[in-house]
């Protein structure tokens, strides 16, 4: 049996807009392992949320081939959907919604009876830290509550892949610290893989076992931090910054940690 | 048989979000409450042609006006809904593709149909009088209109980015279709050209039927058109409304 629980050939997808075609994903060629997080960095309008969109069947690719979970992406996208968690870069919450009764509603979508919904909604909650939060509307809660309410939902069916886009962006210090425990709690709890998108290059350095650069819809660099590191900026204890810098070729060494 | 349930979720769920928003529901009701109340009795003595009482036209078409009115806009919700990441969310499970669709349309059907009995109840209290039976053909008719509304609505919430661009788009169609199809006024009255045109809009036949309903007239030729053209609407509005529910091609 195979650990590969990614592997995406030639993935592309071109947008036909009236004023021309905007090629936002040019050919993305990866694997993950079970169990991996894989960091998936690249500067805005990259093609990351295209990507994601696209291995999650939001979107159908224009070209190429994914498998996820052993499904593949375009004969099978039910398949696919049943073994996956998807947090969007806008969220996905309900303000007027509690918890709850979200987390009960993608339990039934993910086809589990009531009162398994209800249990597993339960489960979540005591897991996530979120019991005493259950009741309240999503619009009540901190921007971390939030965040953890989201990855909640993603959660629901046990997935065997998440993807997290943009998963601490606009969260302070302390809740991105306390994100990034989550995450690897659920991976060495569950064996979950975990794809996730970032500006953060300190957040693929402490989080990720390995990073995924792209660039204008490419991949232009893979490795683990460490080897991006002496490859690109010619120094393993130079910052995943400068490596980053390298790759891309864009702004200043002394950019803000945000690119 | 998951279509089934998954739509009954998703009706639950935007249920739910109805019922959580009762002052909406309240101010969506004012304004036919005020055509009935204030409107209404100026036509009590007038002769608008069409037999019966003035109540038993003006009712028929206060309830298609609110069935345009509110149809029209509902796709607003999902709009957000795809705005926020919640369709996103929703969509990457294995729910069937069209219970999103389904669900929410049920929803905006019972909602109509609910609102739809308040106003016959205040009808009746101002001085309407209808065979039962007629009413009840009335709010089918009322309730299939309400689905081919509601399915289109959202089908266009599919297909457009903003808000400001939605309400464009479902204002313009609106409009002149409530103008168009006599609800306020038996088209009977308008001088020819204008009963012309209007016979080419299809809610016309709707109204016309409901009101055919409302003074117990059942077998003739106007509630027949009706009847034809009301559910031929539905299933025109939800095919569509399925298209643009199938994934997104950009
Ligand atoms: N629906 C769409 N229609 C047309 N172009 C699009 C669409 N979605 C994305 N694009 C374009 O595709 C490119 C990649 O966008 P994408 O959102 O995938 O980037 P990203 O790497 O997620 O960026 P960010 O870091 O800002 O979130 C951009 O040039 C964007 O304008
Ligand atoms: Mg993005």
């Amino acid at each position: 049996m195979s650990t590969t629980v990614i592997r995406i050939r030639g993935l592309t997808r071109t947008f036909r807009l009236s004023t021309g075609p905007v090629h936002a994903v040019r050919g993305i060629d990866l694997t993950a392992r079970r169990g991996e997080i894989l960091g998936f960095l690249g500067p805005n309008g990259a093609g990351k949320t295209t990507t994601l969109r696209m291995l999650t069947t939001l979107l159908p690719p224009s070209g190429g081939e994914a498998e996820i979970a052993g499904h593949d992406l375009v004969r099978d996208p039910a398949g696919v959907r049943r073994r996956i968690g998807y947090v969007a870069q806008s969220g996905g919450l309900d303000l007027t919604c509690t918890g709850r009764e979200e987390l009960v509603t993608q339990g039934r979508l993910h086809r589990l009876d009531r009162a398994t919904a209800r249990d597993r909604a339960e489960e979540l909650a005591g897991d996530l830290g979120l019991t005493d939060l259950l009741d309240r509307p999503a619009g009540t809660l901190s921007g971390g509550q939030r965040r953890r309410l989201e990855i909640a939902l993603g959660l629901v069916n046990h997935p065997e892949v998440l993807f997290l886009d943009e998963p601490t962006t606009g969260l302070d210090p302390g809740s991105r610290a306390e994100l990034w425990q989550l995450v690897g709690d659920v991976r060495d709890r569950h064996g979950t893989t975990v794809f996730l998108t970032t500006h953060y290059l300190d957040e693929a350095d402490a989080l990720a076992d390995r990073v995924v650069v792209v660039d204008a819809g490419t991949v232009v660099a893979e490795g683990t931090p460490t080897e991006l590191k002496r490859r690109h900026a010619g120094d393993p204890t130079a910052s995943l910054q400068d490596a980053f810098l390298a790759i891309t070729g864009r702004g200043a060494p002394e950019a803000p940690l945000a690119v | 048989m998951n279509l089934l349930t998954d739509t009954g979720v998703i009706f639950g769920r935007a249920l739910r979000a109805t019922l959580r928003s009762r002052t909406q529901l309240a101010f969506a009701m004012l304004q036919p409450v005020l055509f009935l109340a204030l409107f209404g009795p100026l036509l009590t003595e007038l002769d608008l042609g069409a037999g019966g009482s003035s109540w038993q036209v003006l009712v028929p078409g206060v309830l298609v006006q609110l069935t345009l009115l509110g149809g029209s806009f509902v796709g607003i919700g999902l709009l957000m809904d795809r705005n926020t990441g919640v369709l996103d969310r929703i969509r990457a499970t294995p729910v069937s593709p069209l219970a999103p669709l389904l669900g929410r349309t049920l929803r905006d059907v019972v909602q109509l149909l609910a609102q739809s009995v308040v106003l016959v109840l205040l009808g009746l209290a101002l001085g309407l009088r209808a065979p039962l039976g007629g009413v009840l053909l009335g709010l089918l008719l009322v309730g299939l209109l309400a689905a081919a509304l509601s399915a289109l609505s959202h089908g266009l919430a599919m297909r457009v980015r903003t808000v400001p661009e939605f309400a464009a788009v479902a204002n313009t169609a609106a409009m002149p279709l409530m103008l168009l199809s006599g609800l306020l006024l038996p088209m009977t009255l308008a001088p020819g050209w204008l009963d012309g045109a209007s016979r080419a809009v299809p809610l016309r036949y709707t109204v016309d039927a409901v009101r055919e309903a409302f003074l117990g007239h059942y077998a003739n030729g106007t509630v027949a058109a009706g009847v034809a053209v009301t559910v031929a609407l539905a299933g025109l509005g939800l095919f569509a409304g399925a298209l643009a529910f199938r994934r997104q091609p950009a």
